[in-house]
């Protein structure tokens, strides 16, 4: 029994020793790339790599402005962008810090959010969406959502930037009729450019499911950005 | 080799089932093992094989509490932090979740059948974030001048706190009472009752009529009492004897039906508050107090 056993203990080792032990681990980018340029990555100078991560960011940015049905956003992820955007948008959206000084108590400034809650806004929004996205049957991943959700967001910070400009001037109704209609329109291009993403990974007939919570999303974000009127 | 071989099918066991032989048959049978549990020794050969003993001991059931314990981190994560517990609760066509919202202000009579609940999480949640969305909406509306960030954490935790808080105290009450419904169910309708309130918010921002509160709170009786029926209607159905239906119906009614008085008037109020105080120009009222200060000092010097 023993010596059965051992010949095919044997048998199976030699089983293992034709199990290939060598080869190429492939990296998703190596399609792209040879097996060389992996290695020469390491001694290219930091400004390259540096240029060629906000190449593809740029060209990310580039997609969700004049939005086709392409999937550049959704094969190579990355979160620079969205993290750029947010960042930025929490920066000018915040408004100017209780003044202690003043006698009355209740004046707390323009009463803007802080930077915190602007930021945490984004995220748990953009969390929250994709995990209703995910939990609707989508076949997307989650950081794959979470990417184009907030590079889609880019339109809005285009709107936040004019009416910043448009602040300067006195206020009046029709410039903010003006501040609301082109909130609104950047409002309509995220939601479109988004829905040309994601459309494609939910099943073809609860694409409304998954993007009402993309619109109410947005919608908040617009809101903030409506409501900020900073008086320096 | 011929260790590795043994020890190799006891490894596949490792996830199920820990044995303590091959704990110990590990530590004696590797090729590789230095002994690393011998800590440099006095010199006196009296009390340490007794500390050696203990030592590896303590080693073993410390590897051994550590083994159980990542395993049943593993095991209790597999089983409640996977997302697909959810999934059944989000299998809706986008038909279904109208047709609910419809009949969420259609109540039917109770008879002697039950009513259908409906067990389902996605119409429920975006009903609550449109209301939130609709709360910020109707605080802008009314003033241009307010803290976005207070408020919208504000509209966050009221609106999930009344949903999650309220399923929770009828949930108890429903165990109490002895109704047939589920704690899912309870969650389902409590949200689809909410989009009476949506309706009645929305309304009530866009057609805005400032000191007069009439036509609000036509808006509460018809949308309000409209779902708080509805609502009422399926406990109802699914509850027998007169006093628990008593309790349950009064309940959800009062609940329901206070929390949409409370976020027309506690909103308003807060809005009205920081407006009226905004707009009286703080600012001025101080080189005044300067000037008075200083006159009564010139009149006493």
């Amino acid at each position: 029994m023993a010596d059965v056993e051992s010949v095919d203990f044997l048998k199976n080792q030699e089983g293992l020793n034709d199990v290939p032990l060598e080869g190429e681990i492939l990296s998703p980018n190596a399609g792209t790339e040879g097996e060389e340029q992996e290695f020469n990555t390491l001694d290219e100078p930091v400004r390259e790599t540096i240029m060629r991560d906000l190449k593809a960011i740029g060209i990310k940015f580039w997609h969700v402005l004049y939005p086709k049905q392409s999937k550049a956003l959704l094969k190579e992820w990355d979160l620079w962008g969205p993290l750029i955007l947010c960042v930025f948008m929490a920066i000018m959206l915040q408004g100017s810090s209780p003044d202690s000084s003043s006698s009355n108590t209740k004046d707390k400034g323009d009463g803007g959010p802080q930077f915190a809650e602007v930021f945490v806004i984004f995220w748990v929004g953009a969390v929250v969406v994709t995990l209703n996205t995910k939990l609707l049957g989508g076949n997307i991943s989650f950081f794959q959502s979470i990417c184009v959700l907030g590079y889609c967001v880019c339109p809005l910070t285009v709107a936040l930037i004019v009416c910043r400009i448009i602040l300067i001037a006195t206020q009046s109704t029709l410039l903010f009729i003006i501040r609301f209609v082109i909130v609104i329109a950047a409002f309509g291009w995220s939601t479109f450019a988004s829905t040309a993403f994601l459309a494609d990974s939910q099943p073809s007939h609860r694409k409304a499911l998954a993007i009402y919570p993309i619109f109410l999303f947005y919608f908040v974000i617009s809101w903030l950005i409506i409501s900020h009127t900073h008086t320096s | 080799m011929a260790d590795r071989g043994q020890s190799w099918p006891t490894q596949q066991d490792e996830s199920a089932i820990i044995d303590l032989g091959d704990v110990n048959d590990r530590d004696d049978g590797s090729d590789y093992e230095t002994d690393m549990s011998r800590g440099p020794t006095d010199g006196s050969g009296k009390g340490s094989l007794e500390e050696d003993v203990r030592k590896r001991l303590t080693d073993n059931v410390t590897q051994m509490v550590w083994n159980a314990g990542t395993q049943q981190a593993k095991r209790a994560w597999s089983l409640y932090g996977n997302i697909d517990i959810l999934r059944p609760y989000f299998n809706v066509e986008p038909h279904e979740v109208r047709t609910r919202l419809l009949q969420s202000f259609l109540p039917r009579m109770p008879s002697s059948e039950k009513q259908r609940a409906y067990r389902e999480l996605y119409g429920p949640l975006m009903v609550v974030f449109t209301l939130i969305a609709l709360l910020l909406f109707q605080m802008k509306a009314a003033e241009h001048k307010v803290e976005e960030g207070t408020l919208m954490g504000t509209a966050f935790g009221v609106c999930f706190t009344y949903w999650w808080g309220t399923a929770a105290l009828m949930w108890f009450l429903s165990y109490v009472c002895n109704a047939h419904i589920t704690s899912i169910q309870l969650l389902s309708l409590l949200g689809y009752g909410l989009a009476g309130h949506c309706v009645v918010i929305l309304l009530g921002t866009l057609i805005h009529t400032s000191h007069d509160h009439l036509f609000f709170y036509l808006l509460w009786a018809v949308f309000g009492g409209l779902s708080t029926l509805k609502m009422v209607g399926v406990i109802l159905s699914r509850t027998h004897g007169k006093s628990q239906r008593l309790i349950l119906s009064c309940t959800i009614a009062a609940i329901h039906l206070l929390f949409l008085l409370y976020l027309h008037f506690a909103y308003h109020q807060i809005v009205e508050d920081l407006s009226r105080v905004l707009d009286s120009d703080p600012v001025v009222k101080q080189p005044e107090v300067v000037n008075n200060v200083r006159t009564v000092s010139k009149g006493e010097i």
